[in-house]
């Protein structure tokens, strides 16, 4: 009678054991394996291009994954927005086909991956947003008084440095409250690369990382941290995403740029800032650590702002899959740009993508170009 | 196993030989895999704390001791100091149990000695739904409507009346020590007073007849003859809640303000260790940088591991002293 029970409790740990281990393989289903070998001359085979990296691409790259799978139907691609540290990291331990970052690879990063290409898919802005109660979007500053409102210099909203960019505001005596990311972020490398190359005590004292000593100012955990900061506690200020504070309606300043003109953030003067600085952009197999479009030279350049790359090698391994690389990536700079601008995504300058093109040419299969363009 | 098996253990049964059939019947079998089981548990704790302890060596060898005691956070030079973390999640959790600790208790007594019988079913069963809610949810609600809450009613009144400690100063911006103190003590109410319940609900009825028969109020028997009673439970229930309220990532994350500086005020930011492991982690690239965060890991491990040895020697302390409490 016993020795039943036990058996019993024996053949049910079993069933349970069975059931953690293995899943029926009549649920796996063959069209998501994600090495599908090489099957010429039959029936087109699903093939996945795995993606890993940068949070801010995410939606445009979704809807690339889509609309391409409407061209190409047998192509499926995953892209797992993890963050850009991730995505660097999966990319140099080859677990993935393409990386995405929001920052250039650093000489350091760059180093530990041999034979990798860096190709800028969009561009963002970043905007210096507030909460003034009745003052609307269009507050005049510029990069200096920003990085002293961010390193607790200037205090409160009526400092003379502010009113005098802004005649015509009456500004309040209060306090200005920081509010600031507090997960490491593109935006705010962006934010403090730009505040790096304007002010020489902000780059002794804070400098430019996706993650800062910040000097005041309280923290909010993504664009929408920081977006429910400024909404919650007038008379604050922080900087998050263009196409954020465009869809939350959140008010932001214009920022003088190295032309001396005040700009308002949008699409184009985020594109132009990129076109400035084409001439000067290294090619794509060499290390890009010093590229950065902020504080850009042109009379109608907005200056926060910054390209987002996709990582892939070079030199490819597996021709099959290089080759559909290569074409999803040809097709991403050139048709895939359409869609940047519903997504509040920067379309990428003409110089951009024809420099692109020589970049995704140098991708090879054994010497041999994956794509004639 | 041998003269310990689960049948000798059980039935005392004396004890066969070697070759006996009960050495290789299923009980046998039984006892291997049910222990293979618990021992793997101790396997993978031990397996953590070893994977911890050495990825964490770049940045033990960096800082040695300076990491527990300066207070410089800095990726960019990358030079770290743990001491803001440690100091936000020990004070956020202490102010997490010193308001949730009289909830909990109130809580567990009126739910086991006062509640009527038709009440007491669903309360309890709603107090620990609230344990079900994800942190997440709770984080938001802490953003939208309790970080306001405290910013326009709670603060005012403390820093007019009891602005004079330096507890209560400086301006209040809604996120803050305070809010991840509130936050983390509506987290950690359903686990200590559920648990605070149970310790209550086995004390004997004799010793509550006994205190009535002597005359005792309502109020007298449970101070005098079920809170000594349970009060080893009562503490286990609290150092659980204190577990939970110093690994408690997400909620806290979202109301403390992520600050890594020391101040006195509990209205200002604040940051706690494992805020700055869920904030950095992911974007973390260099070496030095995630051994860092990852011996800030580690500490948390060890602060909560301490914190369980020394519940447990004061639990055995205080069973010598009263005699009559249970675990």
């Amino acid at each position: 009678m016993n020795r039943l029970k036990t058996i019993l409790i024996l053949i049910l740990a079993g069933v349970l054991l069975a059931g953690c281990v293995s899943t029926p393989p009549a649920q796996v289903q063959p069209t998501v394996q994600p090495t599908a070998t090489v099957q010429p001359a039959k029936a087109p085979s699903t093939l996945t291009l795995n993606g890993a990296g940068a949070t801010f691409p995410y939606p445009l790259i979704s809807k690339w994954s889509s609309e391409y799978n409407k061209i190409k139907p047998n192509i499926q691609i995953n892209y797992q927005s993890v963050g850009s540290g991730a995505g660097i990291k999966q990319i140099t331990a080859r677990t993935v086909d393409f990386g995405a970052s929001d920052a250039p690879l650093t000489e350091q990063e760059y180093a530990n991956v041999s034979g990798i290409l860096q190709i800028p898919e969009s561009l963002g802005a970043v905007v210096v947003a507030y909460n003034l109660p009745g003052i609307e979007k269009g507050v005049k500053l510029t990069g200096d008084v920003i990085a002293d409102i961010f390193l607790g210099k200037i205090k409160k909203w009526n400092d003379h440095r502010i009113i005098s960019l802004n005649s015509g505001i009456q500004f309040p005596d209060e306090d200005i409250i920081v509010a600031h990311r507090s997960d490491g972020s593109g935006t705010t490398f962006v934010f403090t690369d730009y505040l790096s190359a304007v002010s020489p005590d902000w780059k002794s004292k804070v400098g430019k990382g996706k993650s800062v000593n910040w000097q005041v100012g309280l923290g909010g955990k993504g664009n929408e941290g920081v977006a429910g900061l400024l909404s919650q506690i007038p008379y604050s200020i922080g900087y998050i995403e263009l196409a954020y504070a465009k869809l939350q309606n959140i008010s932001y300043s214009y920022i003088k740029n190295k032309a001396g003109n005040f700009i308002e953030p949008t699409l184009e003067t985020t594109a132009n800032a990129a076109a400035d600085v084409v001439l000067t952009l290294p090619a794509g197999d060499t290390s890009w650590s010093s590229v950065s479009i902020v504080d850009a030279e042109g009379n109608n350049s907005y200056p926060v702002s910054s390209f987002t790359y996709l990582l892939v090698y070079k030199d490819q391994v597996d021709q099959t899959k290089g080759k559909t690389l290569a074409e999803f990536l040809w097709w991403a700079v050139h048709d895939g740009q359409k869609y940047s601008s519903g997504l509040l995504y920067v379309p990428l300058p003409n110089e951009i993508i024809n420099l692109n093109e020589k970049t995704i040419k140098l991708m090879n299969y054994n010497g041999q170009s994956l794509i004639q363009g | 196993m041998g003269n310990h098996s689960f049948r000798d253990r059980w039935m005392n049964i004396p004890k066969l030989s070697f070759f006996s059939r009960s050495k290789l019947s299923g009980d046998f079998i039984f006892e291997a895999v049910v222990g293979f089981f618990a021992l793997g548990i101790i396997v993978l704790a031990f397996l953590l704390f070893r994977e911890l302890f050495i990825e964490s060596g770049i940045s033990k060898n960096t800082f040695g001791v300076s990491f527990l005691t300066t207070s410089t956070w800095d990726p960019v030079n990358e030079i770290f100091g743990a001491l803001p973390f440690i100091f936000g999640t020990m004070v956020s959790s202490f102010l997490a149990l010193l308001i949730a600790v009289p909830f909990s208790l109130g809580i567990a007594i009126y739910l086991s000695e006062l509640a009527p019988e038709k009440l007491k079913i669903p309360l309890s069963f709603i107090i620990e739904l609230l344990a079900a809610i994800p942190s997440v949810i709770i984080g938001l609600w802490g953003i939208f409507i309790l970080a306001p809450f405290i910013r326009d009613y709670l603060a005012p009144p403390l820093s007019t009346y009891l602005g004079f400690l330096p507890l209560f100063q400086g301006p209040m911006y809604g996120l803050s020590m305070l809010t991840g103190g509130v936050i983390l003590a509506i987290m950690i109410i359903p686990i200590t007073s559920s648990i605070s319940r149970e310790a209550i609900l086995t004390v004997p009825i004799h010793q509550r007849e006994g205190a009535l028969a002597l005359g005792a109020t309502g109020w007298e028997t449970i101070r005098i003859a079920v809170l000594p009673y349970a009060r080893s439970g009562i503490f286990g229930a609290v150092i659980l809640g204190f577990g939970r309220a110093i690994g408690e990532t997400m909620a806290v994350t979202m109301v403390i303000g992520n600050s890594p500086r020391i101040s006195e005020s509990l209205f200002s930011p604040s940051y706690t260790m494992a805020s700055v492991i869920a904030n950095e982690f992911v974007e973390a690239t260099s070496k030095l940088y995630i051994s860092s965060l990852i011996e800030i890991g580690f500490l948390l491990l060890v602060i909560s591991v301490i914190v369980n040895i020394a519940a447990r020697i004061l639990v055995w302390k205080l069973l010598k002293v009263e005699g009559g409490g249970r675990a």
